[in-house]
């Protein structure tokens, strides 16, 4: 299992977790695990930022006479140490004796718990219920949420034998839970279509 | 209810409706909308009971109107198949017809007729074969196959003992199939069923061979079942150039013909009203012998009082005259044609007659209209008989009339003793099989007496209004009835059915489907030897 990072902040709906090395962050939309003792935390990643370990200290421009960008960063290794990668997950489902369930857990997660990127299998199971969908759908986010669904999607695609079976049926699922909101739906198709 | 395997292709859910109006079932995504046709049978599984219903009505539906605006993409596949049974779905409007209790009371009573509805989100299977033999019933002793429900490989079947108890109709334009129905019937009739059959057969189709519209020749009931059928004939030449066998001669006697006889001709004689009133004043001056009587006068002057006016006079004149120039009429008949009917159907002998080249509509109206009044009096007379006696009542009768709007319209259905059969029904135990292309013109008194109608296609909207007229359900029926096919499709209903269900009438005409009629036939007997073997 690959650790990706630690907790940093936690909330009930969401988590902020910190990359050990610059840079190495989950991509976007997919599926994270954490633990709260017996618990097991789901999130999916909704949000990653980089930026300098000081609020206040801004980086600056050091490139001009370096000839490439690996240049800059092998002149002034400090640089690795004085910025930061952190990602948010949203908290989407817990598993507790093995059991999952698509809602939020009892309790948010714990600062310094470790964070892992799901295996194949994780995300199969996750991926037997769509119930998530409609959590992603009632959030809101500071990206937006076609963007992140779509992403999600394709990201969880990418464990199944059969893409575009899985696809079909998230496609189905979202149609119903957006009945209304055919341009949203629409916007989401076009994202996850092969 | 049923058990695994045994059900039919889920198709969807029940999300609204009313007893009145029938169900709306919101079809799954994988149940395709265009395999979904008008007529096909479901079974709805409620909670504590088993409906059965037929699709009335398919229609296409969005969950947002914007979807019809700005339709998406479907070209591309993934849309179209996220967005099919999701977003864009079908329904289908089934009208619930027969609903069966689960507890073991309800399933011995069997289907009984819909009193309710289903409950929400009730599962929606198309009627497998098991389920449509639980309502129609198996072929049997009583039951006859007259063909499939469409689209389905099961044996439609009518308890014929059931149908002759009422008068029953079979309609539909020229060219659908009602001759190649009828027959079906006749010897579903003579096989099945108790009664006796007399067919007044204007075209000559029914006893000996007909032919189909390919050309084709078609062995009638006659060549199949020769001991139990009859060919009478009016037209003996016509009938020995068609190598018929024929039993029996019609000849009619001036002195058979009664006044009711003129009065139904009126309008075919273009008789005027005083006329035919000048009739019932002749018979009376002249006794049975009226209508030579009545030629050889010379004018009104010596018909007595009171007078008849010379041009009413001329005017029966000339109907009359019209009536003696049919070759069939003596002014005695050698024969007694009635009781020779009578003596066939009593031995259990189906009669055909036929009209041979006399096919003209006076003739038809006349001959069947004497005929039936004479052969119906006697069976009154017997009936009345028997239960005053306490002794075997008559065989039943169904007689069979074409071009039944002639007999049985506004006008005459008073006065033509069809009408009185139509309407007093099985009383006497005889009863009517009319067959008619031209429903609306049938009084609608005697269209309501019609226990069950076979109808194939028609088009006219009156017609298709007259013949269902005062079936529940009527508009989703019209539905059904307007889109059967021009050939071979019929829908049943009534009486003798527990559900209307349109139908592909069994095959008749090749050699395959008359062994299958006869062996039907030495099959029934067959067993009802080893039962009489069996019991001694």
């Amino acid at each position: 299992m690959q650790r990706v990072g630690e907790v940093i902040e936690a909330s009930t709906t969401d988590f902020v977790a910190q990359c050990y090395e610059l840079y190495q962050l989950p991509a976007l939309g997919s599926l994270v695990k954490t633990r709260d003792q017996e618990v097991e935390l789901y999130g999916i990643v909704y949000h990653a930022a980089t930026t300098s370990i000081e609020p206040g200290r801004r980086p600056i421009a050091r490139g001009k006479d370096e000839d490439s960008e690996e240049a800059i960063y092998r002149s002034s290794p400090q640089l690795l140490k004085l910025l930061k990668s952190e990602f948010s997950a949203l908290v989407v489902g817990h598993r507790q004796d093995g059991k999952f369930y698509h809602y939020l857990p009892p309790k948010p997660a714990r600062i310094h718990s470790f964070v892992y990127l799901c295996n194949p299998d994780d995300v199969r199971d996750f991926g037997k219920s769509f119930d998530f969908l409609n959590m992603l759908i009632n959030t809101r986010l500071p990206v937006p949420i076609d963007e992140l669904i779509a992403a999600c999607l394709r990201q969880m695609s990418q464990v199944y034998e059969d893409r575009q079976a899985f696809l079909v049926a998230a496609g189905k699922e979202l149609a119903i839970l957006l009945s209304g909101e055919f341009n949203q739906l629409k916007a989401i198709l076009g994202r996850i279509k092969e | 209810m049923s058990q695994e395997g045994e059900q039919g292709q889920r198709l969807g859910i029940v999300v609204s409706g009313s007893l009145n109006k029938g169900v709306e079932v919101k079809l799954d995504s994988s149940a395709s909308v265009e395999d979904m046709v008008v007529g096909r049978y479901v079974t709805i599984e409620g909670n504590r009971r088993r409906f059965f219903g037929m699709i009335t009505d398919v229609s296409l539906e969005v969950t947002d109107q914007r979807l019809t605006l700005t339709p998406p993409d479907v070209s591309d596949p993934f849309i179209a198949e996220v967005l099919a049974g999701t977003a864009t779905y079908g329904t289908l409007h089934v009208s619930p017809y027969l609903a069966i209790g689960g507890d073991v009371a309800s399933l011995i009573e069997g289907p009984q007729p819909v009193k309710t509805v289903p409950s929400h989100f009730s599962v929606v299977n198309l009627a497998s074969d098991r389920d449509m033999e639980l309502v129609f019933g198996k072929e049997d002793k009583e039951r006859f196959w007259i063909g499939n429900p469409l689209d389905m490989e099961t044996k439609l079947c009518l308890n014929l003992d059931e149908f002759v108890k009422r008068s029953n109709g079979i309609f539909g334009k020229s060219g659908t199939g009602k001759t190649f129905l009828t027959r079906m019937l006749l010897i579903g009739m003579l096989q099945k069923s108790t009664a006796v059959s007399l067919v007044f057969d204007m075209h000559s189709e029914y006893g000996w061979e007909g032919s189909s519209e390919q050309g084709r020749k078609v062995k009638a009931l006659k060549q199949l079942f020769p001991s139990k059928v009859a060919v009478f004939t009016l037209d003996e030449e016509n009938s020995r150039r068609r190598g018929v066998s024929t039993d029996f001669v019609v000849r009619i006697g001036y002195d058979e013909i009664e006044p009711e006889d003129i009065g139904l001709l009126r309008q075919l004689l273009n008789l005027t009203e005083p006329a035919v009133e000048a009739v019932y004043q002749l018979r009376r001056r002249f006794g049975r012998d009226w209508l030579q009587a009545t030629l050889d006068l010379k004018d009104a002057e010596e018909a007595g009082e009171p007078k008849i006016h010379e041009s009413t006079f001329q005017n029966l004149r000339r109907g009359l005259a019209t009536i003696r120039r049919l070759p069939f009429i003596e002014s005695h008949a050698p024969t007694n044609a009635v009781r020779g009917i009578l003596e066939h159907l009593d031995r259990g002998i189906n009669v055909v007659l036929e009209f041979g080249r006399y096919r003209d509509i006076t003739a038809y109206v006349l001959v069947s209209n004497m005929l039936a009044r004479r052969i119906y009096a006697q069976y009154q007379e017997r009936m009345e008989r028997a239960m005053g006696e306490d002794t075997a009542k008559p065989t039943p009768l169904v007689i069979t009339i074409e071009e039944a709007h002639k007999f049985l319209n506004p006008e005459v259905s008073s006065q033509t003793i069809f009408g009185t059969i139509a309407r007093e029904m099985r009383k006497y135990n005889v009863t009517l099989l009319v067959i008619d292309q031209r429903p609306s013109g049938i009084d609608a008194e005697v269209m309501s007496q019609v226990g069950t109608k076979i109808t194939c296609l028609l088009d006219n909207e009156r017609d298709i209004d007259s013949v269902l007229a005062g079936v529940s359900g009527k508009s989703e029926l019209k539905s059904v009835l307007a889109k059967l096919a021009a050939k071979q499709q019929a829908l049943i209903f009534g009486h003798a059915v527990p559900m209307p269900v349109a139908f592909q009438p069994r095959e008749y005409g090749s050699a395959e489907s008359y062994k299958g009629f006869i062996l039907g036939e030495e099959a029934s007997r067959q067993a009802e030897k080893d039962i009489e073997e069996l019991w001694g």
